[in-house]
């Protein structure tokens, strides 16, 4: 037994498992932590990005902190820029994707729980003719239903609404969430409505005092799914919303890259603006959309 | 097998139910941070948000979905009699049945409304025309005597016209529902459950899909104003169909090029997805010091929104600027260095000037082939963390018993590998690469966001084609052609997949 620190760092680092030796430790360490560094650093950059100064953007530094790092970029994002009479659309893109999104997730999800749990509980004619319909939808191009969708939302005088957006989204995402949702009720034991229904309750109580309560997890995993899902969408919202005062922030930010002389310092700073709750949320909850993933769609 | 994926899915169950009150945590604070932010807003210059903004959207998305769940409880309504009702006796069951024609006819009188106002069918003013929009016409005159009676505003008569018109409605079940008593029915609850999604799915995928069709078989441009003027016929559908297999797919390129480009986008990103992911899951299955920080910071690409990490890279790819030219650059010049120090030294010393002379900046933006590249590598970044996690999740599944008894055995860790890994990682790893091939071929926002397809169309892939051909070139009919086409190819695809893995079969049972 030594008490050498160094030694005990040594025995503490290789941490031995199936007789790996130490150079074979090493080596696994040295492979993640470069994995770890082609993830992290593209990501890194534009946080440095964002904290240049304006004159020197076009630099080939590489290092993260640059010099003279300044906060003018989020200052001018956040509250316009008064000297270039400038107004922020920050939180009017914010408060439109919010609102699209949202809204969207709402709906699909309500939907998805009533009509799952018909496919998850009952036989009935159509059934499997529906389950398989429902996964085909995952298996067309997203593009692909987004003209005839254009032209009806254009005809329904939805274009530049909010309403255009939600519809167009819901496609992708109702039929995700059915399936996301039946796979989860299909974990349930069925002895629980069995009981409920031979003690006299309704199938309607057994859905609303059993299944629903039983199934928040599953609810909130596609919440989060259908919202990630339109939270960065970039293509259809650019066809449907035209006007500048509906953009969700992808086309927000977009705007940054688009001006004569792009904005790189401003179109970083609203990028880790944005990315920081988002990013920290999906972290954060990367286990269980990762359930989410293995009950829905990739189901051995 | 089949129970330990179970048990794996009911372990993350119970971590889901642990952790819910955190998950609310998370979404109050998310919502306090929009809160706030929104709340410095009008104490800084010149911001365009305010609560004007914010109760119109409110007051416009309510109306929407208070509109939606009308016309739903409507039809909801209409079904649950016709399942859960019986008719007391002949009066009755003449009068229930009366009724029930009647708002039939409604209804298909409102769906043959939106497909003429959405100009699938055209009616103009026929007399099929005229009875089609008798509803809506009767509907627009109530509005109208209700705002010259002052009974409404001109703002809230929609509101009044349409709650009239749904207590007019309900007065009728209501003379269904007091001449009928309950009758059971054993599939009636599934139907009236899954009506909603039913009706969703029809208006928004059904409906577009035979739209499609129509189009495909048109002649629809900007030069017709979309469907306004435009000519259907099945020549307009072969002038697609060949110019879609013969002309260009968007403005440069064509039909087989793209199609090309396309199996290799997807072949190559899958290929990497996979075998990144697996080497990625490997190494992150052992037990190992930070493994929760490595996985954390591994997850990175994929939780960054894709928007954002497209036009980071797109940045990156700049021929001076860019992460990846200064990088070459450096190493460029180190190799230089070298070579003119190693000058001496036969054989080494060419063969690190050949090195110099080949590695270098490289123009990513003009030379088609470094562009697919640098799309390519753009969305191998953002892939391989989900599919390591994918992958992690099925490694973890396997019982550690195995490869003790493989060990014992004297098996190889190749054997292991190839004997017990993949085997049974097999459930989970199929429909990932299936989905991911779908997905793959799909996705095309990286492309569009990075390079545009360009130069000169060389980075387009099938969708990103056909994106630009309605969105760019308004060539409307085609596109709906060239879509049915994307759609034949992925369904081929898909009957493949059915065949080989009986995948669905598990699913729907």
């Amino acid at each position: 037994m030594t008490t050498n620190p160094i030694s005990r760092f040594f025995r503490w680092f290789f941490y031995r498992s199936r007789g790996d030796s130490p150079f074979k430790t090493i080596l696994i360490h040295a492979t993640l932590i470069i994995a770890c560094v082609i993830a992290v650093y593209p990501v890194l950059r534009v946080v440095t990005i964002s904290l240049r100064p304006n004159d020197t953007l076009l630099t080939t530094d590489l290092r993260i902190i640059p010099e003279n790092a300044t906060l003018d970029n989020y200052r001018e994002v956040l509250f316009g820029d008064a000297e270039k009479n400038r107004q922020s659309d920050f939180f009017l893109w914010i408060w439109n994707s919010v609102s699209v999104v949202a809204v969207t997730s709402v709906i699909s999800v309500i939907l998805a729980a009533i009509s799952a749990y018909a496919f998850s509980r009952f036989r009935f004619p159509g059934r499997s003719a529906g389950l398989i319909f429902l996964l085909t939808t995952q298996m067309i191009p997203a593009g692909m239903l987004l003209l005839p969708l254009f032209i009806m939302i254009a005809k329904l005088k939805m274009i530049n609404t909010p309403l255009g957006l939600i519809i167009a989204y819901a496609v992708t995402s109702v039929p995700l969430t059915i399936w996301t949702l039946k796979g989860y009720y299909d974990t349930i034991p069925v002895d629980l409505e069995e009981a409920a229904l031979i003690d006299g309750a309704s199938r309607l109580t057994v859905f609303t005092k059993i299944i629903l309560p039983l199934s928040t997890p599953a609810l909130a995993i596609a919440f989060l799914f259908s919202f990630m899902g339109g939270w960065s969408e970039y293509l259809v919202a650019r066809v449907v919303l035209q006007k500048n005062e509906m953009f969700t922030w992808p086309l927000g930010i977009f705007t940054f890259a688009q001006q004569f002389t792009v904005s790189w310092g401003q179109f970083a700073a609203a990028s880790v603006l944005i990315a920081i709750p988002i990013m920290a949320l999906f972290l954060y909850s990367s286990k269980w959309l990762i359930s989410g993933l293995t009950l829905g769609s990739v189901k051995g | 097998m089949v129970s330990k994926q179970k048990r794996f899915i009911m372990e993350s169950d119970n971590f889901l139910r642990r952790n819910l009150p955190n998950i609310l945590w998370i979404a109050v604070i998310v919502s306090i941070y929009f809160v706030l932010s929104s709340l410095i807003a009008p104490f800084s210059d010149g911001i365009t948000l305010s609560s004007k903004i914010v109760g119109e959207r409110l007051q416009e998305i309510g109306s929407f979905l208070f509109a939606i769940l009308g016309g739903l409880a409507i039809i909801e309504i209409y079904f649950y009699q016709i399942f859960f009702r019986q008719p007391l006796n002949r009066t009755a069951t003449i009068i229930t049945r009366a009724i029930q024609v009647a708002m039939g006819l409604l209804t298909f009188t409102f769906i043959i409304y939106f497909f003429n106002l959405t100009d699938l069918i055209k009616l103009g003013d026929s007399a099929i025309g005229k009875f089609v929009n008798m509803p809506v016409d009767s509907f627009a005159n109530l509005q109208k005597s209700l705002i010259s009676s002052k009974v409404a505003t001109k703002d809230s008569a929609k509101m009044v016209a349409g709650i009239i018109f749904a207590l007019g409605i309900l007065v009728l079940y209501a003379i269904i529902q007091f001449t009928s008593k309950p009758r059971n029915s054993r599939v009636g609850l599934a139907y009236l459950l899954i009506m909603p999604a039913f009706i969703g799915v029809l208006f928004l995928i059904i409906y577009p899909f035979l739209f499609e069709i129509k189009l495909a078989f048109s002649n629809a441009s900007l030069g017709t104003q979309a469907t306004k003027n435009a000519q259907y016929s099945l020549l307009f559908g072969w002038e697609n169909l060949k110019t879609l297999f013969t002309g260009t797919v968007a403005k440069d390129a064509k039909f087989f090029e793209v199609f090309w480009r396309t199996i290799l986008w997807t072949v190559i990103n899958v290929t990497f997805h996979v075998l990144g992911g697996m080497g990625l899951a490997i190494l992150l299955n052992r037990p190992l010091k930070f493994k929760g920080l490595y996985r954390t910071l591994l997850v990175i690409p994929w939780a960054i929104p894709t928007t954002i990490a497209a036009m980071a890279l797109r940045s990156e790819f700049d021929s001076r600027y860019g992460l990846f030219n200064i990088l070459l650059g450096n190493l460029n010049t180190w190799l230089t260095t070298v070579s003119q120090n190693t000058a001496n030294i036969i054989g080494i010393g060419n063969g690190f000037a050949w090195l110099a002379a080949t590695i270098g900046p490289v123009s990513w933006k003009q030379d088609p082939f470094w562009a697919f590249v640098s799309v390519l590598i753009a969305n191998i970044w953002l892939g391989i963390p989900f599919m390591s996690v994918i992958i992690l999740g099925g490694l973890q599944s396997i019982s550690q018993e195995y490869y003790e008894a493989a060990e014992i055995d004297g098996a190889t860790r190749w054997q292991q590998f190839r004997n017990i890994t993949l085997p049974l990682l097999r459930p989970v790893l199929t429909p990932a690469i299936i989905l991911g091939v779908v997905w793959t071929f799909n996705k095309f926002d990286i492309i569009y966001l990075i390079t545009q397809g360009g130069p000169q169309e060389k980075t387009d892939i099938l969708v990103s084609s056909m994106y630009k051909a309605a969105f760019q070139f308004y060539r409307y009919g085609f596109t709906a052609m060239f879509a049915l086409v994307i759609f034949a190819i992925l369904f081929i695809f898909t009957l493949f997949y059915l065949r080989v893995s009986d995948g669905l079969k598990s699913a729907t049972e």
